[in-house]
């Protein structure tokens, strides 16, 4: 009897310490990017660090051009993606013959598994020159990012869909079939919205898939520290400018990529609340 | 136009699952503004037979079928007739209550919108008839806003009939609708569907012997011989005969509840 109880205190206190470690750790992480941001919001300050201009030589710290390069990356790789990526998922759930669903179930699990350099590196080779000679342009920028991190995104949203789609109860489905309903008015008017939360997930993972995104973008985003003229054009993410400049910075230089670090940290922090939210409202409604 | 009093005259049908023969040689003939009670041990195709009125089982892979299923003279395995068509005027309730995850509201008025009523004052209207017919109006009319899943199990099963009546089918099929429900709840339904029948034509599959003799005007007792056997009609009639000098002794052991 002793040792029962004895055992069960050891596994829980272990349990306890593993999780404080994790969050010891994220807490450090935090407190460490902070610490360090705290020079650029000092002497350069929040107006300097949030403003349109990077030109370190001058003392201008400016991440607004990196930061809409994130979002508008990030936007417009889920704006691509995403509707591929469900009408994946409703295909692979609703339509495909048995045989097809799991090839491309497997398909779909390989694209996952590709390291992103790879994906970069296909981006800059092939994607790159074939939009330099299609617009005239560097071939480089937002356009090419989006396509990459939309093929990024796609495993992500399509196997996360394909849950959601797959939970919802065959009687729904059922249902609006014996009422008279087409296959597309089922999917429409039953399946999406029944599905909608767990598909609010999927964009949501999606995203945060795409938002901190680094290598493959970095390889196809520019690379240039000022607002893109076109969708064609050079630019940076908060990302890809920490990754070119980390090298070689010091003092506020290198504390405003601190910042640009917690800027990130925090939108993903954000998303994370948001699935939260999200899955909450889930449960509630089941 | 056809008129013999008969909505259904199925006539010599296989259904086939894959390779597998469900049910065989089925002639039944189903009566106008009647109910009419399918009966039978567990697994002998009372569903299969039920789900070929309104070709349900055309969402099962594999499924085929042979001979005729004619709904007022119309044979509705034709490969031009419109399925689509057919189960709006063929409605039906399933073992389960499966009300969507909306609104009591939007559950009502998902078959007339389906079928392009867009008018609110025309929806309102239709909605609040169809809970009437389905005898759930009074219960719930404080809260046609809120989640159908809220409702009880007899509850929501009225609402999926007050669903079916929504777009004013002539045929209701009902699959064992009181399986999952208590009997005050089941009193309920089956009232509701004595009161119906004037204006409907009805097909119920159940279970108890009880319900099939009170309600029914026709039953229908379906068995499969062996193990592995197609299923088929053993006997059909009307109810009283049916359960007072049945011809056939299977049909008494049956009903007196001495096998299945
Ligand atoms: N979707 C399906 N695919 C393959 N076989 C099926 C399918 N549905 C039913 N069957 C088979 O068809 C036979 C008849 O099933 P059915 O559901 O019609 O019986 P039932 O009389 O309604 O039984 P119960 O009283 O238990 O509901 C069974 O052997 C069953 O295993
Ligand atoms: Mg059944």
């Amino acid at each position: 009897m002793q040792g029962v109880i004895d055992r069960e205190w050891i596994v829980k206190k272990t349990l306890f310490t593993l999780a404080m470690i994790t969050v010891l750790g994220i807490v450090l992480l935090i407190f460490f990017v902070a610490r360090e941001s705290i020079p650029a919001f000092t002497e350069a300050g929040p107006v300097n660090l949030f403003s349109a201009t990077w030109n370190p030589g001058n003392g201008q710290y400016g991440m607004l051009v990196f930061l809409t390069g994130t979002l508008a990356t990030t936007a417009g790789g889920l704006l691509l993606g995403t509707p591929l990526a469900i009408g994946s998922a409703l295909f692979l759930t609703q339509m495909a013959p048995r045989r097809a669903r799991s090839i491309m179930t497997r398909g779909v699990e390989l694209l996952a598994g590709v390291p992103s350099i790879v994906l970069g590196w296909l981006g800059f080779t092939i994607m790159v020159p074939w939009i330099r000679s299609a617009t005239g342009s560097t071939g480089t920028g937002i356009l090419a990012a989006s396509i990459i991190l939309a093929i990024m995104v796609i495993p992500t949203i399509t196997t996360i869909s394909k849950d959601a789609l797959e939970a919802v109860p065959e009687s729904h489905l059922q249902a609006a079939y014996a009422m008279g309903a087409t296959r597309w008015q089922t999917i429409r008017r039953v399946l999406l919205p029944a599905a909608k939360p767990g598909l609010l997930v999927a964009v949501i993972l999606g995203m945060g898939r795409a938002i901190g995104e680094t290598m493959a973008v970095a390889l196809v985003i520019g690379p240039a520290s000022v607002f893109p003229k076109s969708l064609t054009s050079p630019t940076h993410t908060l990302t890809t400018k920490i990754l070119i400049e980390m090298g070689e910075s010091t003092g506020v230089q290198r504390s405003s990529l601190f910042a640009m670090g917690l800027v990130l940290l925090l939108l993903s922090m954000l998303l994370i609340l948001l699935v939260r939210l999200v899955s909450r409202q889930k449960e509630t409604m089941r | 136009m056809h008129e013999n009093g008969y909505k259904f005259e199925l006539e010599e049908m296989d259904l086939y699952y894959g390779d597998f023969k469900v049910l065989e040689d089925v002639n039944l003939e189903i009566k106008k503004c009647c109910i009419t009670s399918i009966i039978g041990p567990s697994g002998c195709g009372k569903s299969s037979a039920l789900r070929c009125l309104n070709r349900m089982n055309d969402l099962v892979d594999g499924a085929r079928i042979e001979g005729s299923v004619v709904l007022d003279g119309e044979d509705i395995y034709d490969r031009n007739y419109s399925v689509v068509g057919l189960r709006k005027r063929v409605g039906m309730v399933f073992q389960k209550p499966n009300p969507f995850p909306k609104t009591i509201y939007d559950n009502v008025a998902f078959g007339p919108r389906l079928y392009g009523i867009r008018d609110r004052e025309t929806l309102d209207g239709i909605v609040e008839e169809s809970l009437k017919s389905a005898a759930l109006f009074e219960e719930v009319k404080d809260k046609l806003r809120t989640s159908a899943l809220a409702l009880s199990g007899g509850q929501q099963q009225r609402l999926c009939i007050a669903r079916v009546l929504a777009v004013q089918p002539e045929v209701i099929l009902l699959d064992e609708p009181c399986s999952a429900l208590d009997p005050i709840a089941t009193q309920r339904i089956e009232d509701l569907l004595s009161d119906l029948k004037t204006r409907y034509t009805i097909v119920i599959v159940t279970h108890n012997m009880q319900q099939a003799a009170r309600l029914s005007d026709y039953t229908a007792f379906f068995m499969i011989e062996e193990q592995g056997d197609p299923g088929k009609i053993v006997e059909y009639g009307d109810t009283n005969t049916i359960f007072t000098k049945p011809t056939d002794e299977r049909t008494e052991r049956y009903i007196t509840g001495r096998f299945g």
